[in-house]
């Protein structure tokens, strides 16, 4: 087992583009959750409509830029039309309505009758050629021995990040402004908002859309970056991957799509490679295989949701005091 | 049918010429219906409209055409040359307009055969058909989703790790009855521990996870997201155990289809919806006419005053979690009989569970159980209509609906949802 490969190795996911899009997916969540105190589990759906808003709009022949925009605008508008009928609701009809969504949507693209748009299960592929022109890095590897990205690589991660920090930018400014305040103050008594006048309805709603609209943008950024769409990558396990980033960071923090995404794909590259390593060199013998890596790792990141959920629902960053985990 | 002929024609030269090679590309398959090759049906391929090439099926079934080249090409089936009494599953596909074969593939390309049904009466033969499966669809449905309603009600949460409940009643029984390693007992002998076990494991749930987590006043938004964790690592526990292939059941796999007048089922369907009403009434009477029943409704109603009038009421609790699970258990086990045994069954059905209870309105045993059957249905008869594939996006679709009109459901009170 060669552990300096699989050191670099988790460095590089945790650096990675797949870490960027789950920072920028975990802070639309941190936008719905950690401050709004919604219960969105289907987030997934808002990526898909970033992803699948900007492909299908390239196969249509339209432009890199204005798929972006499609995608960002069926994103927002998803978030109207899921908030309209369960806002008003209590928490946990929004988390069965999104989910199922989510669902809904994903069962849409694959069918045979959505096919002239989204082609089905083959998805569409090849559309962000442009973006991968204005690539100005010249050609060749960068890094340090094996921790090292192409060129190619290099630029999808570098814009990734900064899409990130733009969108925590953002947010800082929001979540400092009355507006911001008011969404925590929803988030801690919703009734005590509403009896000061506060349309808490419109607030929650815009902040959906806002959330929304920074997961589409985790939904490009996946897409361009394998140059893919395809119905089955946009299952609902994206969603609390999400979430276990969002928690590990420490809901409700700023920096937390950050901390937590590092932490998160460093922790799941070297719990795969460590496993990957043991099966190879036969120390498990016969009883795991290669092929159930995949499989323990998506069981490892359930258990993981439960332990911090029950443990350090503070996550790394958080504090206690400021949290909706508690009962009130 | 000139076409025909000349299509035979072409065949003919085909045959004759070229063959099938094995280096070039090919479209083939087998015709079967029932285990039973399908001989003498004509088959042609064509490519924007021009005939590349066609073929009969030969007396074991099997077809083949070499095309030249990979490419997206018209695959089309005589539907006139089928044998008497056959014709397709799906009429409308007897053409299938994108083939795609890639370079040095060989084809396979399915077309599914069915009985031919009298044109006159077939449309309400097959509505009826279709509300019948979806009765017994419904009652598992309803059976799962009246635990999932019942641990709600006492306890206020939402379990989404119930789909899980579900898949782990049906794996326990598959274990018992087919898994290789396990003792191969009779299905029906592997239902009692099965649902033995998952009462345990609904016990366990609530011991080990859930109560503590309640102790230590953790809220409910906090355990929606243990309990999704929670479903998230058992069903991928379930996946490394099990594979990924769907897994059925030594007895009742398959089953000859019987008539009861227009209506055709498989006798186990008959036996499922009768063995899940069964049960649902009994979880009625349960209800409303023994203590623990009481108790339940009571906990239900308002903790604090049933806790003050000296109900203990983490044993109803506990009770309710060995209750829900076992019914949920017992819904999967049914749904393997029915169907198969596949790790993420439980998930699927979660989403379908979902619709069942907001319909009936979140918390109320009876409205769950109406709920199920009333989505059983409609899923299914939604088939006369729709694709098969949104079958799931009909159950989705009445769940938005319901919370768009009446969002407390067919049997909720009003208060309960703001």
């Amino acid at each position: 087992m060669d552990l300096l490969r699989i050191l670099t190795d988790s460095l590089r996911a945790a650096v990675g583009v797949s870490a960027a899009a789950y920072a920028l997916a975990a802070a639309g969540l941190n936008v719905h959750f950690g401050y709004t105190g919604l219960l969105n589990f289907g987030h997934v759906a808002f990526m898909m409509m970033g992803a699948y808003g900007t492909a299908v709009t390239v196969d249509q022949g339209g432009p890199l830029w204005l798929g972006l925009l499609v995608g960002v605008a069926a994103a927002a508008l998803l978030g109207l039309l899921l908030g309209i009928p369960t806002l008003r609701l209590r928490a946990d009809y929004l988390a069965i309505v999104t989910i199922a969504t989510a669902e809904i949507l994903r069962l849409v693209a694959r069918s045979h009758t959505a096919e002239p748009l989204t082609r089905g299960v083959f998805g569409i592929q090849q559309f962000a050629d442009p973006f991968y022109a204005l690539n100005p890095i010249p050609l060749g590897r960068y890094g340090f021995g094996s921790f090292n990205f192409s060129h190619r690589q290099l630029w999808v991660v570098l814009v990734g990040w900064a899409v990130v920090a733009l969108v925590l930018l953002l947010l800082t400014a929001l979540m400092r402004s009355p507006w911001g305040r008011v969404l925590r103050a929803i988030r801690e008594d919703e009734d005590a908002a509403r009896s000061l006048g506060k349309n808490v309805f419109a607030y929650k709603i815009q902040s959906l859309v806002l959330g929304g609209v920074i997961g589409s943008l985790a939904g490009v950024l996946l897409a361009v970056d394998t140059q893919a769409v395809n119905p089955d990558t946009f299952v609902s396990i994206l969603t609390f991957y999400a979430y276990t980033v969002l928690i590990l960071g420490g809901a409700g923090r700023i920096l937390a799509p950050i901390v937590g995404a590092l932490v998160f794909w460093f922790l799941l590259q070297l719990s795969d490679g460590l496993l990957r390593g043991a099966v190879e060199a036969g120390w498990l013998g016969s009883l795991i295989e290669a092929s159930d890596v995949a499989a323990i790792r998506f069981a490892l990141v359930g258990l993981g949701l439960v332990l911090l959920m029950a443990l350090r629902p503070q996550g790394i960053l958080g504090s206690r005091q400021e949290l909706l985990t508690d009962e009130r | 049918m000139p076409t025909a002929a000349a299509y035979l024609i072409t065949a003919a030269l085909l045959l004759g010429s070229a063959g099938s090679s094995d280096s070039g590309e090919s479209i083939g398959g087998t015709l079967n219906h029932e285990g039973q090759p399908v001989a003498g049906v004509t088959i042609t391929v064509s490519l924007s409209d021009r005939a590349v090439g066609s073929a009969e099926s030969a007396a074991d079934g099997t077809w083949e055409i070499p095309v030249r080249g990979p490419g997206v090409y018209q695959v089309e089936i005589d539907v006139a040359s089928l044998p008497e009494g056959l014709a397709l599953r799906d009429p409308d596909r007897s053409v299938l307009t994108a083939v795609e074969v890639q370079a040095g593939q060989h084809k396979a390309v399915v077309f599914p055969m069915g009985e031919r049904q009298a044109e006159q009466s077939a449309a309400i033969t097959r509505l009826l058909n279709l509300v019948a499966k979806g009765l017994t669809y419904g009652a598992i449905v309803a059976l799962a989703s009246v635990g999932l309603s019942l641990i709600f009600s006492v306890t206020g949460l939402i379990n989404f790790a119930h789909g899980e409940v579900v898949t782990f009643g049906a794996v326990i029984a598959w274990l018992l009855n087919a898994s290789p390693a396990g003792p191969r007992l009779h299905v029906l002998w592997a239902v009692l521990p099965a649902l033995a076990l998952t009462g345990f494991m609904g016990a366990g749930l609530e011991r080990g996870l859930f109560r503590p987590l309640r102790r230590r006043r953790t809220g409910n938004v906090a355990l929606i997201v243990v309990s999704i964790g929670l479903s998230l690592f058992l069903r991928h526990i379930y996946l490394l155990f099990l594979g990924g292939a769907p897994r059925a059941y030594e007895q009742y796999a398959v089953q000859a289809q019987q008539s009861w007048g227009p209506i055709s089922l498989p006798p186990k369907d008959v036996m499922i919806l009768v063995v899940a009403l069964a049960a649902l009434v009994g979880v009625g009477l349960m209800l409303q006419r023994t203590r623990l029943g009481t108790e339940m409704r009571a906990v239900a109603d308002n903790k604090d005053l049933a806790e003050a009038s000296g109900i203990n009421v983490d044993r109803v609790i506990l009770h309710t979690w060995v209750l829900g699970a076992t019914l949920a258990g017992l819904g999967g086990i049914l749904l393997g009989i029915t169907q198969t045994v596949q790790w993420d069954m439980g998930f699927v059905l979660l989403l379908t569970m979902f619709a069942a209870v907001v319909l009936g309105g979140i918390g109320t045993a009876y409205g769950a159980a109406l709920g199920g059957l009333i989505i059983g249905v409609a899923t299914e008869t939604s088939t006369f209509w729709l694709p098969v594939e949104f079958k799931v996006v009909v159950a989705l679709g009445v769940l938005i609906l319901v919370l768009l009109v009446r969002p407390q459901g067919l049997f909720g009170l009003k208060e309960r949802v703001g």
